[in-house]
């Protein structure tokens, strides 16, 4: 417990030596400080997995490469997709939710403060215990290093006797633990949203980045777990000698194909929805207008939350189901996009007739808005199985992939680093460096990721750590390949200005956005108490009702 | 529409959009699109398919019906992607011209709309109208394909996926091959398509070709169906498409779709034992007496091993190692000794042999044709 | 900080965190149980050898009613807590206890006839891996509630519990019942559908 009134040290201006603060840090159960560490971590890792996508590009740069051996390539694969997903993606989604929700809501902390510490030590540990594979994976049979089989795992190449060694267990139990971690968060936001919200705030007064943190909580609770089940049954099988995935035993490869995807796609819009978060709080901000369609996109929300539970299968197109489930995997893929869309749509209306104003938080948003119309299209077409059975397991579906993640997840996220670094520092990133990173960020994903459809739609599997020449892949995989470069640059630019702007950023004050939401009523960064005096709301826009006080949002709500 | 005005700001309504140049980066952004365009329309230009060899394993120049019908659909899906591209794309790009904030402006709020029933409903339906569509027109290619009745005339072959090679059975023909797949033409005057029972001995594999079918899995404990109707003879080129470990890069396809003339011969070739009498008789007992009939089998000696290849007709193929390397005396000489050169992490042991038993097994096996 | 100051208005209700977050943790719970579940019917009859079900299981009747009874005793005993009835309670509570220990007790029974009598292991076949991981499953749920009840009748005991832990017994005694509720589950899909 902390007993400094400010959740974060401003540089220069403490004098407690440097171990108490760290004990201070390590032991903190409040939830932005807990936030800042989840940020923190993903960072790290956020290198750690670019590295490795690095390395995935050098190697690919030409046909017949010799750069790694493909047992390195492997690894590096696996362990670049499982960082970006677990250690990545839902940390940092995470450590904004933590920061925020109770802030956005009007409470002082999360419900469980000291679940919320065990869940980003289980995380955080999870994380290292994946990374000591490189050490520790080759086990008393020599049989490996980091794993290697891929994110998803697959059996029966996880049985014992395709993959001898640790290191599928490594995979096994690193995501098994930060998965519990996962799900003791997302209890946590859920009984935080509906049992701590400040007077006056219902659930539909609530901003939406507290409803989306709530739907995606719901999901993490339905989907997480099913990964956790499959990953016990490997661990049975690995170590109990069970057969849940023992082809020769009469098990079924299938299966775990099932239990995996159950999670797997959930995941990814577990992923998407707080990054719709971050949109729906920083579009209008910077529109000067409310979000256009309150209720619908929360219905939306809702029935993307549904929907995506029943779509899982279509990862599974080519496995051999029969013609009447690959139709109806179809047909839910392709409705999903529906309430997507709306969310989109709705951004517009929010945009239309205001007053847009482009500092580097919007160029971000504004960014995803059109990537993410772009990846959602490709995915249409990967929804409509035979279309699948050509383009997917191809480095179409990669690009597809990676234009969701990066191209939407990554830019909400940047955007809302630069919307919300101010208020957990109380120091503005600077905006010259930030539009350098934008600008250098684009220009690198777009040629990475835009010409990456096209190896796809001429044959070139994706996981191979080279490939033949003459096939009409050498080109774009070498653009490809610079573009990683480019954005590997523009990341360390935006690491420099996290560095620097937090020793000589500008000051921020509590509000540098003329924003609405009940965390720019508080001093940046927050005292650890949070409010003062619990504050009670009136309508969506507590602080336009406060500076608007001759036309309030209640009056119309 | 629900609105309101705060107070005194009807003017704002009014703009002075003429005039006032694009913020700089529209036009980067445009030539981006514009330049994107194109490149995807010269790559979809660029496939060159000449002669007997299709070098490109396109799935946009399919020459197969499931193929076909794949690449037929997809005109519909993309027409319908495209257009709602371009229609969403423009009104941002316009949203982000009319509506930025211009400096010399008052800063004075503009209208707060919080919602509109109306349009929410029109992009609710007419979205839901598409994927109707879509739906529709997809489900029925995907019965038209995965429900296609086998003619008595189709060829039947198994296919087996091993890590890291392709195993290839023809049961009506006793046959049991590797790596490189023969099938006949199917034209309209002979229809003969080609149904392919997939298998596996060990992981997941995936059989893809893209210019004769979209992909199907190769599922251990599973048996999976497809079905392939060249249209025209040559060489089609694929690889495996599910990770199925270390060397799945280098489990290479190899499909050479002949005439119907050509097809017989070959499987009348492929049916027949090796030679009994054979010049390399020394070449042969060496074979015989290592560890080779562990894994391969060669018909007519005693060799019966299938962990690895068939290698009766070794030489009637252009590749070897799945695709890895050309069938030379080199390659064939530095697979025996040193697989790991070519292939590293595939199962094929390094056999340690002496130069003289190298070389003269070596000379064996190129008997084999 | 783990309280909020909220104002003395009184119209002003949330539910209670503890309850909210146990239901939170049922679900998931229940997720990962409905996969076990899954693959136990899954892989029923596709077992290559080995003993089947209808050979080897007996159902658990007895054992069964002890823990749905366990279930009616954590109800009640909570019930007299909360109306001041510390002697009541302590008498129910123990009874649970008991109740659950007798059904793990009979889980034990059963699972040491089972490998010693009919050799069926986790590792036999399809259907030892799906039982004892299923069963298993459960009862290590059960072995956590047990231990759960334990504390706080241990900590009774010692007079820690007190009338302002009310809310905190029901948070537990909706975990046991949700234990129960999936025996229920459980025992259907293994002793009678499954045989």
């Amino acid at each position: 417990m902390s007993s400094e009134a400010l959740a974060m040290p401003i540089a220069g201006r403490t004098s407690r030596p440097w171990m108490l603060i760290l004990h201070d840090w390590l032991v903190t159960v409040d939830h932005k400080r807990l936030g800042v560490l989840y940020i923190l971590l993903a960072l790290f890792f956020l290198v750690m997995g670019g590295l490795e996508a690095v390395v995935i590009r050098i190697q690919l740069i030409r046909p017949h490469s010799d750069f790694v051996s493909p047992q390195v390539f492997n690894r590096m694969f696996t362990m670049h997709g499982t960082t970006m997903i677990f250690f990545v993606a839902m940390p940092i989604l995470f450590g904004f939710a933590n920061y925020f929700v109770p802030l956005m809501i009007g409470a002082r902390d999360m419900a469980f403060p000291r679940l919320n510490a065990f869940s980003f030590w289980l995380t955080a540990f999870g994380g290292a215990l994946l990374y000591f594979s490189f050490l520790g994976g080759s086990g008393l049979y020599g049989g490996g290093s980091a794993p290697d089989v891929g994110w998803w795992a697959y059996a029966p190449l996880t049985a014992r006797a395709f993959s001898p060694g640790n290191s599928s267990t490594y995979w096994t139990i690193s995501l098994l633990v930060s998965g519990f971690g996962s799900i003791g968060t997302a209890i946590n936001l859920i009984a935080t949203i509906l049992c701590m919200r400040c007077p006056g705030m219902t659930l539909n007064r609530m901003p939406l980045f507290a409803w989306l943190n709530l739907v995606m909580s719901g999901m993490v609770l339905l989907a997480l777990t099913p990964l956790s089940a499959a990953q016990i049954m490997l661990l049975v099988d690995r170590y109990l000698g069970g057969h849940f995935f023992d082809t020769q035993a009469g098990g079924s490869a299938a299966i775990w194909m099932h239990f995996f995807w159950i999670f797997g796609h959930p995941e990814v819009y577990i992923l998407i929805i707080p990054s719709f978060g971050f949109l729906s709080e920083i579009i209008p901000v910077f529109s000067r207008k409310p979000i256009f369609g309150y209720p619908v996109m929360v219905g939306a929300t809702v029935c993307i939350g549904f929907v995506s539970m029943s779509v899982w299968a279509h990862h599974m197109f080519t496995i051999g189901m029969n013609s009447y489930a690959n139709s109806f995997f179809t047909l839910t893929t392709m409705a999903v996009g529906v309430p997507t869309g709306i969310k989109i749509f709705n951004w517009l209306g929010t945009m239309w007739g205001g007053q847009l104003r482009f500092q580097t938080a919007m160029l971000f948003c504004i960014g995803f808005l059109f990537q993410f119309l772009f990846a959602g299209l490709t995915g249409i077409m990967l929804g409509s199985a035979p279309l699948d059975w050509q383009l997917g397991g191809s480095y179409f579906v990669v690009a597809h992939f990676h234009y969701v993640i990066v191209g939407g997840i990554l830019f909400a996220v940047f955007g809302a680093f630069y919307y919300w670094y101010p208020k957990m520092t109380g120091r503005m990133l600077d905006e010259r460096l930030g539009k350098l990173h934008f600008w250098l960020f684009l220009v690198g994903f777009h040629l990475t990721f835009d010409v990456m459809h096209i190896p796809g739609i001429l044959g070139m599997p994706r996981r191979i750590y080279t490939y033949e020449a003459g096939r009409g892949w050498e080109v774009w995989n070498l653009i490809s390949s610079i573009g990683a470069f480019i954005q590997g640059i523009a990341v360390l630019i935006f690491v420099a200005n996290l560095v620097l702007s937090y020793f000589r950023g500008r000051k921020a004050g509590n509000d540098p956005w003329d924003a609405w939401t009940l965390e720019w009523s508080v001093t940046s960064p927050p005292p650890a108490y949070n409010f003062a005096v619990v504050p009670t709301v009136a309508s969506r826009r507590p602080l336009w009702d406060r500076k608007h006080p001759e036309d309030p949002d209640s009056q119309y709500e | 529409m629900q609105y309101r005005f705060s107070s005194g700001r009807n003017k704002l309504r009014r703009r002075i959009a003429e005039g006032v140049p694009a913020p700089i980066w529209v036009r980067p952004a445009i030539g981006l699109v514009v330049l994107l365009t194109g490149v995807l329309l010269a790559a979809s230009l660029c496939i060159a398919g000449t002669g007997a060899e299709h070098p490109i394993p396109s799935a946009i120049q399919p020459e197969s019906t499931p193929a076909d019908a794949v690449y037929h659909l997809s005109f519909l899906v993309v027409s319908i992607d495209a257009a709602v591209f371009v229609v969403v794309f423009a009104l941002l790009v316009y949203a982000l011209v009319r509506f930025r904030q211009r400096s010399g402006e008052p800063e004075r709020e503009p209208p707060q709309v919080y919602g509109s029933t109306q349009i929410e409903l029109a992009w609710i339906v007419i979205p839901l109208l598409l994927v109707i569509i879509l739906f529709l027109a997809t489900s029925r290619v995907i019965h038209a394909v995965q429900d296609a009745r086998k003619p008595a005339s189709a060829v039947e072959v198994t296919a087996i996926g091993h890590q890291y090679w392709w195993e290839f059975r023809y049961p009506k023909y006793g046959v049991v091959t590797a790596n490189e797949l023969h099938i006949p033409v199917s034209t309209s005057a002979r229809t003969m398509p080609t149904f392919l029972q997939l298998l596996s001995a060990d992981t997941d594999h995936s059989f893809w070709v893209p210019q004769l079918a979209g992909k199907t899995d190769l599922i251990p404990n599973r048996s999976n169906e497809m079905w392939i109707e060249p249209h025209e003879a040559g060489i089609y080129l694929g690889q495996c498409a599910q990770y199925c470990g270390t060397q799945h890069a280098k489990m290479l396809l190899r499909v050479s779709v002949d005439t119907p003339e050509e097809f017989s011969a070959w499987i009348s070739a492929q049916a027949k034992p090796a030679a009994a009498e054979t010049t390399e008789a020394a070449g042969k007992r060496v074979f015989e007496t290592t560890a080779c009939v562990n894994c391969h089998a060669i018909q007519g000696t005693t060799a019966n091993g299938r962990f690895g290849p068939d290698l009766t007709h070794l030489m009637s193929r252009k590749t070897i190692a799945s695709g890895a390397a050309d069938n030379t005396a080199e390659n064939l000489r530095m697979w025996i000794q040193n697989p790991d050169a070519i292939k590293p992490g595939s199962l094929m042991p390094a056999m340690k042999m002496t130069d003289p038993e190298l070389d003269a097994l070596v000379r064996y096996l190129r008997t084999l044709r | 900080m783990s309280s909020t100051a909220i104002p003395a208005s009184a119209t002003w209700n949330l539910p209670n965190r503890g309850k909210v977050g146990m239901a939170c943790l049922i679900i998931a719970e229940s997720a990962i149980f409905t996969i076990f579940v899954v693959a136990y019917l899954f892989y029923v009859g596709k077992s290559l050898s080995g003993p089947t079900p209808r050979q080897v299981l007996e159902v658990p009747i007895f054992y069964t009613i002890c823990l749905l009874s366990s279930s009616i005793t954590v109800h009640f005993a909570t019930k007299l807590f909360a109306s001041g009835n510390q002697s009541g309670f302590r008498a129910l509570w123990f009874g649970t206890i008991l109740l659950g220990g007798l059904f793990l007790f009979g889980t034990a029974r059963e699972w040491h006839k089972l490998i010693y009598e009919h050799g069926l292991t986790i590792s036999t076949n399809l259907f030892g891996t799906t039982y004892y991981s299923l069963v298993g499953l459960h009862g290590l749920h059960v072995c956590v509630g047990l231990l759960m009840l334990t504390a706080v009748f241990l900590f009774s005991l010692g007079g820690y519990v007190g009338r302002q832990h009310s809310e905190r017994l029901e948070v537990l005694s909706m975990y046991w019942h949700f234990v129960d509720a999936i025996w229920v589950v459980v025992f259907t899909v293994v002793y009678i559908v499954g045989r």
